[in-house]
């Protein structure tokens, strides 16, 4: 049987083939046919292009930013408004904002960063563990996990920040330990729908211990609702370390966190608006942007509930 | 009937059932709250008994506190000493004050609540016609404006939101007062006597105090409903959604219902059951947001409080108030869930 081959079709009818000829052709096409669900809408792209423009600014901040984050010109550059020397205006410092602004895009990628490879793995074990195991090992996990889930996120972050001590890492660990009850939750549901399926059942007979099964075959078909979710978070976990930062618990001086930059525009804000205004800008824009991109996610993988 | 006494003695068994592990859930929930605060507590690198004789206290002295305070007993029974006291309502005394830390929230609560009840209510003033009507014209623009008015909502920094707020509406508009509750002309005149200083006013018919409080409140209760709104406008969206493609809707139409009857005289109606707990979770949301606002607008209330005692390292305070705004917003959480269940006939059986 000759199968025609990608260079006589295509690639959109080899991707879109009814017939897949092997298995990297099918799940290549799937992949092919939620990317045109996903940009099908505008919105959830607009969303793409400002992630992938958050990446590009915090790779490239020491070539984009034009003047020093940390220094500034105290004598010749104080509260300057915006103008096209300083198209974000200056600090109190005299430093120069967008670069402020640009530094501090690397700042709040690596805050999502850490908080999502610190709770999603621990959310992905305790709710494959406590989905495959059931009985009181389930229960007694499911109400730890309910019990932070109740917790108001942003009062337990304080809480945890102020026994640790401000800094940008214990911000980190702070908004992990809050995070990681949904993903329990998600790879707990996960888990009980493939628990008992056929698959499972035959390696249990082969003898692979309850470890591997978990590690190897179950884990593995959590991933996707796993990694819509943390985007969907990514929004609020921004939001909140913004929020640490601006009660001074966060990074701290001279780092350009953007919500600890928004206090120190604080007293300025009646005169000089934009040492507050242009960092609180960037919040809004990278977290409007995680927003738009997990909602299409959302749409696109799981199709049932697009257009809900 | 014969069976029917059994059958309804079976429905209230259950009932009760029901009942009883809703409260062993609350209780396991609370206790699990003032173990992580304890916890909290127990990690902090400040101690507990300096902080209270001071650093420069002879050692006899501080030996003494902590057998008062009882730190030298074993870990688990301070533990037991702490859950008792918590669920009393003792959290020690607050260093800044120097008041007992209860007596300071039970003073500075009102203040929040009234600012989350505001919010909450200028949320679902907003948040519930939107979303019938995004629902009702899905696909159109205007579902997609909804919806892109409630992810900014969802992607706004409050605090910052309140400080642009202070100086468009304050600053630079003059519509509305600046940060704190009431004005300095009547806050030594004005007795409130709920705490709740809009009801205060109308009960003493006092309306110059009443416009002052209104004016003072507006600002920051809008922003808290904005948040709100965004919240409630996409779950009334999908909610709507879902009536509105039930059999009844195609059985009132074929009837010759009035489309706005189907809509809000019947589908909303039946979307009002889950929105209950939807409003009881959106006010939670605000509880948690009123921290931020509050220290924006210095508004007195239990989340300035918190960041207050926060800077000023006063553990007792920061921990009483955190178990204070745990435990409504679990309570919240768990009202939520026993509304839906007791609204709901469908999921009584």
């Amino acid at each position: 049987m000759s199968a025609p081959d990608i260079s006589e079709m295509g690639w959109r009818e080899w991707l879109l083939s009814e017939r897949p000829q092997s298995r990297s052709q099918a799940r290549l096409g799937r992949a092919y046919m939620t990317w045109r669900r996903f940009t099908a809408n505008q919105l959830a792209v607009i969303g793409l292009f400002i992630i992938l423009a958050l990446v590009f600014v915090a790779i490239f901040a020491g070539l984009l930013a034009p003047y020093s984050p940390v220094v500034g010109d105290l004598r010749g550059a104080r509260l300057l408004p915006p103008d096209w020397a300083h198209w974000m205006g200056t600090d109190d410092q005299g430093r120069d904002i967008l670069s402020r602004v640009i530094y501090g895009s690397r700042l709040t990628l690596y805050v999502i960063v850490l908080v999502a490879l610190i709770a999603a793995p621990i959310g992905l074990i305790v709710g494959t563990v406590a989905g495959y195991a059931g009985g009181w090992t389930d229960a007694i996990l499911m109400r730890i996990t309910d019990i932070f889930l109740a917790f108001p996120k942003l009062i337990l972050a304080l809480a945890f920040v102020a026994a640790l001590g401000p800094g940008i890492e214990n911000a980190i660990i702070a908004i992990a330990i809050t995070s990681w009850p949904p993903y329990a939750r998600i790879a707990r549901a996960e888990t009980l729908m493939v628990r008992n399926s056929d698959y499972i059942k035959a390696v249990e007979i082969m003898g692979a211990s309850p470890g591997r099964i978990i590690m190897r075959h179950i884990m593995p078909m959590c991933i996707s609702s796993l990694i819509v979710r943390v985007t969907l978070d990514m929004a609020g976990i921004i939001i909140i370390a913004a929020g640490l930062g601006f009660l001074g618990l966060g990074a701290q001086p001279p780092l350009p966190e953007w919500g600890a930059m928004i206090a120190s525009g604080r007293r300025f804000i009646l005169d000089q608006w934009w040492v507050a205004a242009m960092p609180g800008m960037a919040i809004l824009v990278v977290s409007l942007g995680f927003n738009l991109l997990g909602d299409g996610l959302r749409d696109a993988l799981d199709p049932r509930s697009s257009g809900q | 009937m014969t069976n029917e006494p059994g059958r309804r003695r079976k429905k209230a068994s259950a009932l009760a059932l029901a009942l009883l592990r809703f409260v062993f859930i609350a209780a396991v929930t609370f206790l699990g709250l003032i173990a992580v605060t304890f916890f909290i507590g127990r990690v902090m690198p400040i101690d507990p008994v300096l902080a209270i004789v001071g650093d420069r206290a002879p050692a006899s002295v501080v030996a003494a506190a902590r057998q008062q305070y009882g730190f030298d007993l074993p870990v688990w029974q301070q533990f037991l000493l702490y859950v008792q006291k918590a669920v009393q309502g003792d959290f020690g005394t607050s260093v800044l004050s120097t008041y007992p830390v209860m007596q300071d929230i039970r003073r500075v609560f009102p203040a929040t609540l009234e600012l989350a009840t505001v919010g909450t209510l200028i949320g679902l003033l907003f948040g519930i016609p939107l979303g019938v009507l995004a629902a009702v014209k899905r696909g159109s623009f205007l579902d997609q404006a909804v919806r892109v008015i409630g992810l900014i909502g969802y992607s706004m920094p409050i605090f910052w939101l309140g400080l642009l707020g202070l100086l468009v509406f304050y600053a630079r508009l003059g519509w509305v007062e600046g940060p704190g509750r009431i004005g300095i002309a009547y806050e030594y005149t004005f007795t409130p006597v709920t705490g709740l200083y809009l009801l205060d006013a109308i009960i003493q018919r006092d309306w110059s105090v009443f416009r002052d409080v209104f004016s003072h409140i507006i600002l920051p209760a809008s922003l808290l409903g904005y948040i709100s709104m965004a919240y409630i406008s996409r779950m009334t969206r999908s909610f709507m959604l879902n009536e509105l493609a039930q059999e009844y809707v195609v059985a009132a139409r074929a009837k010759g219902l009035s489309e706005a009857r189907i809509i809000w005289g019947h589908a909303l109606r039946n979307a009002a059951v889950p929105l209950v707990t939807v409003i009881a979770l959106s006010y939670a949301t605000l509880l948690e947001g009123s921290v931020l606002t509050e220290t924006v607008f210095s508004w007195p209330g239990i989340g300035l409080y918190l960041t207050n005692s926060l800077q000023n390292a006063d553990m007792n305070a920061v921990l009483g108030a955190t178990i204070v705004i745990g435990a409504v917003f679990i309570a919240l959480n768990l009202l939520s869930d026993l509304l839906y269940q007791l609204l709901d006939p469908r999921t009584r059986s």
